[in-house]
């Protein structure tokens, strides 16, 4: 690749981004839309749970060690958060503990 | 910096210390990434601060060390990047409606900039506009910066980072957690997961975005009037 086409790829990379991000707000500048409002209202939980998901999308359920260290330590992040309400204890607890899991410190007896 | 400012920062400042780990390393490993595929720094920067989108932008190296596709590029980049329309849509009402902070604002709207913007609650005595300016503008800078320490150092790490991303995916649970437990209705949380797991062992890994948001809005439209009521 010349740096011409590298310097477009860049740019076509920004261009699909930004159209992702400004797209409804140019659309819906003036007046938005009764369903488009109702969306905005209800569409956020189903956001956080499809960024979650999303999250997730790499791990393999039927192979290898059946994504096991993702859900413990998922579960981790959630137990603790729903015990302690302290954001940055359960993400670096839940963090810490898949690191573990990732370098072969903690190993899963099964 | 005005009161008004230096306020609006110190309020944002620790709702971003999760980001500030995690972009820090994950931009790391990505400049590291693009200094192995021989690309430089001032690449690395424009990328890192101008898309702004950390899959994508993992995805771009590979774009460019290969054969230049202008069409195919575009395709990929909106459709990785289209989980944006939601958080537009959501944030319709709570960005400014003019000026320089309302075009920022958008530019830099990346998820974890959306999650917190979205769910913080922010002091009454603190201006949101200049707070979401401080959560958008303290983030991407933790990400530029990780970046290009990476590309500049290369792997110098003298520890193993490895599974540092998940700080991430912590984040994101736990802000759907505290979405889950704030709502009266869990229709949307759990509408949310079921369609998008559904579409993701459908559809597959690459695939599954934008079925999932099709799902998801076609079946939230779909119930409005039961759900309006409530």
């Amino acid at each position: 690749m010349t740096v011409w086409q590298r310097i477009i790829t860049i740019l076509l990379c920004i261009l699909g981004t930004m159209l992702t991000r400004f797209l409804p707000f140019i659309l819906f500048q003036k007046n938005t839309p009764k369903a488009v409002q109702y969306l905005g209202k209800v569409l956020p939980p189903a956001s956080f749970a499809l960024l979650l998901v999303y999250c997730f999308r790499n791990v393999s359920i039927f192979s290898g060690n059946h994504g096991l260290p993702e859900f413990l330590s998922l579960a981790a992040t959630i137990g603790i958060h729903c015990w302690k309400r302290n954001m940055l204890l359960s993400i670096f607890s839940g963090t810490v503990l898949y690191m573990l899991f990732r370098q072969g410190i903690l190993v899963l007896p099964f | 910096m005005s009161e008004k400012q230096k306020k609006a920062l110190k309020a944002a400042f620790p709702h971003t210390i999760p980001i500030l780990t995690g972009f820090l390393f994950l931009g790391f490993a990505y400049g590291v990434y693009m200094h192995s595929a021989g690309l430089s720094v001032l690449y690395t920067f424009f990328m890192a601060s101008l898309i702004f989108g950390g899959s994508l932008e993992i995805l771009a190296v590979s774009f460019l060390i290969s054969p230049f596709a202008p069409l195919e590029t575009f395709f990929l980049a909106v459709m990785i990047q289209l989980r944006h329309l939601f958080y537009g849509i959501a944030m319709l009402d709570k960005f400014p409606k003019a000026g320089w902070k309302r075009f920022y604002l958008i530019f830099g709207m990346c998820d974890e900039t959306f999650s917190i913007n979205y769910s913080a609650e922010i002091p009454e005595d603190t201006d949101p506009e200049w707070f979401m300016f401080f959560v958008t503008l303290l983030n991407q800078s933790y990400w530029v910066i990780g970046s290009c320490i990476g590309t500049l150092l290369g792997n110098v790490l003298p520890f193993s980072t490895e599974g540092i991303d998940f700080v991430m995916t912590a984040l994101f649970a736990v802000i759907f957690m505290d979405q889950f437990l704030k709502e009266k209705n869990h229709f949307s949380s759990f509408l949310g997961l079921s369609v998008s797991i559904i579409s993701l062992l459908v559809f597959k890994e690459k695939n599954f975005i934008l079925p999932a948001m099709l799902g998801i809005t076609a079946i939230l439209l779909l119930v409005r009037p039961k759900l309006e009521k409530q």
